[in-house]
């Protein structure tokens, strides 16, 4: 009986790779889809699987993604990605979202030189001194000058207070250059509090804040926090201009805060309104009608993450790591969902920073920096 | 019954380790990176649990603390060997504090200083911890858990912060992993059935009386708290040289949640349960990818669900639990004196049948 | 630091005091009839906040009956989890159970998880518990006096169910001796049900204010409020139900006046929270209202 099963067995799977045809190019998808950072896997994911719906193949051979849970721990991501690479075979890993967890997987994936690009790994530490890891997204430093500036000639803000996740390396970097920047420019920093992640009060944060009298509050934290403390905030009587970063881009933010996050100001990636390429409307356009939502910042580079693998496969012509890597350095004006992307030899990526504004209950462009 | 017969036992114990040691060489040699990876974290997760199972286990005391003490052991060992270089270069919020930036010791020495900090720490821990008893002992040392890791996440110059620490050379190998995991049973072993240990089991038992026998309560309770976070205090150091980066929130209460969960399903007080149940749970966990995964089966697609490999794990969970109420193992230990009999009685039901 | 300040400090206190101890009375409920610590108990909220969100969003059944129906659920759920996981093992070391209860724990998380995402949603808030009155200088949300009385209510029948009536008293005896009470024919599982249902219930409200308070509903939003209410139902004396509120109150409280005193502390917020307890247990080792009962 067992034989008669095994035999079936090895005919179907026989019988499907004839039907395929040609071998699939297998990519590892690692993603924390449990545990604490689960949502952003799961935005993740929607993006990478919207991008391979356009872009099914490369050098005509069918993709595949491996997807590898990291459970949103450092343990698991480099069982994880030592999975893909070990018994999956994949040539090239789109992710982890999280920086820490980006590092502990990069750790490996250099060490075994498979090229690794994430979407939203913002930490300069990530690819410090890494040859094979990439992202898509800005680093934090870019992102907290840009946002210091933002502060003092957009919202002509002398005096600013910050509010911060302390346990999120994202948050505390932003934070860190935000204040830097601010500070040399003249700035001040009346007031710097912080929580950690899973607080979900932030009144005696806020009225400390409120009896500072700032102009402009930066909470460079994740959509759940900022729309909660623009909830609390206003419900206060505290009603400064509030700035944020990337974290907030997702329809969740204007769910969540309402009309009370009306005003808030960010510095992200992209603006729907400011997508001109074919690719880049493809990809939008799909995403909306797979999954009834808006476009996030999660998705979108996940996006770009994928689409910039796929390009540079089809460069490489080939599915050597090695060539993939090359490849990939030599990106150069690619046209993503996120707008021109370049990539730099030290995995880093050159782009436009736009900076939107909730307004009538949308994100509406305010205006785009090169940084 | 054939009686203990130690100088046998200790032949058999020798025998299967150099077995073992066998095993782990043809693996060093064949097997693929992703395989040792969790043979390593298999033999962590040992070291872990036999400690851990010390504590909770033998002396009874029933306390939520090895994530504190995992994150001091891999702070420590970790601050040690990261090369200065590395320290100036990602310490970017705010630059490591003198003299820690200049200090670099080798993987060994700085195992054994995770150690010792870990344990000193455990002494002084100790002297507050144990005026509380029962479910208050464990809230207390959940406590001290937390408090560790909002202070690991606050002092920025010396721990990075939650950007932690990364770039660890990948000291931790088979041989370390799995030396340091065969050297801690071999100890914890030896402690509990010294008189230590039975004074161990005795406050366990009963208290009161134990102290009416004349055992100092409070002095055997510390001295397995100090034992069991020396350990923890190297597996920290070995986790950490193993994903070459750790950070706070590495060691939050879900790790010491997972320890319980192993020490309980192998049998609270077993050591030989710990180690069954931390080689099954840690390797059930990679295996149980595979629900995760398309999978095609005559033609029936199953599509994989993210996210099924947790619950499928609370599911078996709690079957465990429910059919094995006391853990696996029980109370119970390997003996060689029990598999002889029982190879013995086999052979004696064969003979008849036949 | 001015009066109003302080008093404003000490309203938003109160208000996280009362959402913790509300949690922390169930909490203390099961442990005391069963010496249990059910850690599954923080993820009832979630469950509760899932079920008035849908009733709400989905079946748009208006707030009074979509509220009811969470509680109701999340009682039977948590009768369900006791028949279920707890039951069964009644006899056995306890600890045994403590591992379901964390396995059920994480179950209820990943189920959510898989089954509606973990994208968090928006709580829709009915009117009568929006907007906040406006006394002098100080700002009192609504939904705080909401909170308070509400607690305040519930702690009051709590307290009457468990002193004055027939279920009550069978609930006391069977926190002292659950053999002897079965020996005198109480049906104890039933008074076991009932005792979950009642601490459910309690949380199904205590997780539908929080979702008003703080209005993101997803797969672990239990976890944090059930750590801390597990923290408070300790501090005031695990088993004790009017221990519960107070140290739902103080650890509220505590947590809150800390970062508004001194911000510069405020990254080590839940850490002196839990130094406070440390410190109220060394002192004095069965909590606040804790008995001096033998092990």
């Amino acid at each position: 009986m067992a034989r008669i099963v095994s035999l079936t067995l090895t005919f179907v799977v026989l019988m499907f790779s004839l039907a395929s045809g040609k071998e699939p190019i297998n990519l590892g998808a690692l993603l924390p889809m449990t545990g604490s950072v689960a949502a952003f896997g799961q935005m993740g994911w929607d993006g990478f699987q919207t991008a391979r719906k356009i872009q099914p193949e490369a050098l005509g051979r069918p993709v595949e993604l491996k997807l590898s849970d990291t459970k949103s721990d450092k343990v698991d991501s480099a069982n994880a990605v030592s999975r893909l690479i070990e018994k999956e075979k994949v040539v090239a890993i789109l992710g982890e979202m999280i920086s820490g967890d980006t590092i502990a997987a990069g750790d490996y994936a250099e060490r075994a030189k498979i090229p690794m690009i994430s979407p939203t790994a913002t930490n300069p530490i990530v690819t410090q001194g890494k040859k094979y890891i990439f992202r898509v997204c800005f680093i934090d430093p870019e992102q907290g000058r840009v946002g210091a500036k933002l502060a003092l000639e957009n919202l002509k803000a002398k005096t600013a207070a910050i509010i911060y996740d302390i346990s999120q390396d994202y948050c505390v970097g932003l934070k860190t250059f935000f204040q830097r920047e601010f500070t040399q420019s003249g700035g001040k920093i009346v007031s710097e509090t912080m929580f950690k992640t899973g607080d979900r009060d932030f009144t005696p944060q806020l009225s400390r804040i409120k009896s500072m009298n700032p102009e402009v509050i930066y909470a460079p934290i994740y959509y759940t926090e900022c729309a909660l403390i623009a909830k609390q905030a206003r419900e206060m009587g505290l009603n400064v201009p509030i700035l944020a970063g990337d974290g907030v881009q997702a329809p969740e933010f204007i769910q969540l805060g309402g009309k009370d996050v009306e005003g808030v100001y960010f510095t992200t990636h992209f603006h729907e309104d400011m997508v001109d390429n074919p690719l880049a409307k493809k990809y939008l356009e799909l995403f909306k009608k797979d999954t009834g939502k808006e476009l996030d910042a999660f998705a979108a580079q996940a996006g770009d993450a994928y689409f910039i693998l796929i390009d540079a496969i089809n460069r490489a012509g080939s599915t050597d790591p090695e060539k993939i890597r090359n490849a990939i350095v030599e990106t150069k004006d690619f046209n993503g969902v996120t707008g021109k992307i370049t990539m730099k030899p030290d995995g880093n990526a050159i782009k436009a920073m736009v900076v939107s504004k909730v307004k009538d209950g949308k994100f509406a462009y305010v205006t785009t920096i090169m940084p | 019954m054939p009686d203990e017969n130690p100088k046998r036992d200790k032949f058999l114990t020798f025998i299967s380790l150099s077995f073992l040691l066998c095993f782990l060489w043809y693996a060093d040699n064949h097997f693929s990176n992703y395989t040792l990876r969790i043979l390593n974290n298999i033999a962590i997760f040992i070291i872990l649990a036999v400690s851990y199972n010390l504590i909770n286990g033998i002396t009874g005391q029933f306390s939520l603390e090895p994530n504190a003490f995992l994150a001091v052991g891999a702070y420590t060992s970790a601050i040690f060997t990261l090369s200065p270089e590395e320290k100036l270069r990602s310490f970017i919020i705010e630059p490591m504090a003198w003299p820690l930036s200049e200090i670099s010791l080798s993987f060994p020495a700085s195992l054994v200083v995770a150690g010792v900090v870990t344990a000193f720490m455990a002494l002084l821990m100790a002297i507050p911890v144990f005026r509380v008893r029962g479910d208050y002992l464990a809230i207390v040392t959940l406590g001290f858990g937390e408090v560790i890791q909002v202070v690991a996440n606050n002092i920025v110059s010396v721990t990075n912060g939650p950007l932690g620490i990364k770039g660890l050379a990948p000291h931790t190998n088979i041989w370390w992993s799995w030396g340091i995991c065969i050297f801690t049973v071999l100890c914890v072993v030896r402690l509990v059935n010294s008189s230590y240990g039975r004074a161990m089991k005795a406050v366990r038992e009963d208290e009161t009386a134990a102290m009416a026998m004349g055992i100092n309560a409070f002095r055997i309770k510390t001295l397995a708290f100090t034992f069991s976070a020396f350990f923890e205090g190297v597996a920290g150091g070995l986790l950490a040289h193993l994903i070459t980066t750790i950070s706070p929130s590495l060691f939050t209460f879900l790790l010491t949640f997972n320890l319980l969960i192993i020490i309980v399903v192998g049998g609270l007080g077993s050591t030989t349960g710990a180690i069954i149940s931390a080689v099954l749970i840690t390797w059930g966990g990679e295996a149980l990818r595979l629900v995760e995964e398309p999978i095609s089966v005559l033609g029936f697609e199953y599509e994989g669900i993210p996210g099924m490999r947790m619950v499928l794990f609370s599911l078996i969970l709690i079957f465990v639990m429910l059919f094995a109420r006391s853990g696996l193992m029980g109370r119970n230990e390997f003996r060689w004196a029990i598999l002889i009999n029982w190879l013995k009685r086999r052979k004696t039901s064969e003979a008849k049948n036949q | 630091m001015d009066l109003s300040f302080a008093t404003q400090q000490v309203i938003y206190g109160l208000t996280l005091g009362c959402l913790y101890g509300l949690l922390a009375i169930g909490y203390t409920m099961v442990y005391g009839v069963l010496r249990l610590i059910n850690f599954a108990h923080g993820d009832l909220l979630m469950v509760s906040a899932y079920v008035a969100f849908f009733g709400i969003i989905i079946f748009s059944l208006p707030w009074p009956v979509a509220f009811l129906g969470a509680a109701i659920f999340t009682a039977v759920i948590g009768i369900l989890i006791d028949r279920g996981a707890y039951k069964p093992i009644r006899k056995s070391p306890r600890i045994s159970a403590l591992i379901t209860a964390i396995g059920v724990s994480f179950l209820l998380e990943n189920l959510a998880l898989v089954l509606i995402g973990g994208r968090p949603k928006s709580f829709p808030i009915p009117t009568l518990f929006n907007g906040s009155l406006s006394i002098g200088e100080l700002k009192v949300p609504v939904l705080s006096l909401w909170i308070l009385s509400l607690t305040l209510v519930l702690l009051v029948i709590v307290i009457g169910i468990v002193h004055k009536t027939r279920i009550g008293m069978a609930m006391r005896a069977l926190s002292r001796d659950i053999e002897t009470v079965s020996l005198m024919g109480i049906d104890e599982n039933r008074v076991i049900s009932f005792t979950f249902a009642l601490g459910s219930i309690l949380a199904a409200f205590g997780g539908v204010m929080w979702c008003m308070r703080y209005p993101a509903v997803e797969p672990f939003m239990g976890v944090i409020p059930g750590l801390k209410a597990f923290v408070a139902a300790v501090l005031g004396g695990i088993g004790n139900v009017t221990g519960a509120a107070i140290g739902g109150l103080i650890l509220g409280l505590a947590e809150v006046l800390i970062v508004a005193i001194q911000p510069d502390w405020s990254g080590y917020r839940d850490a002196i929270a839990f130094c406070i307890m440390i410190v109220i247990l060394l002192t004095r080792p069965r909590g606040i209202m804790g008995e001096n009962l033998p092990d």
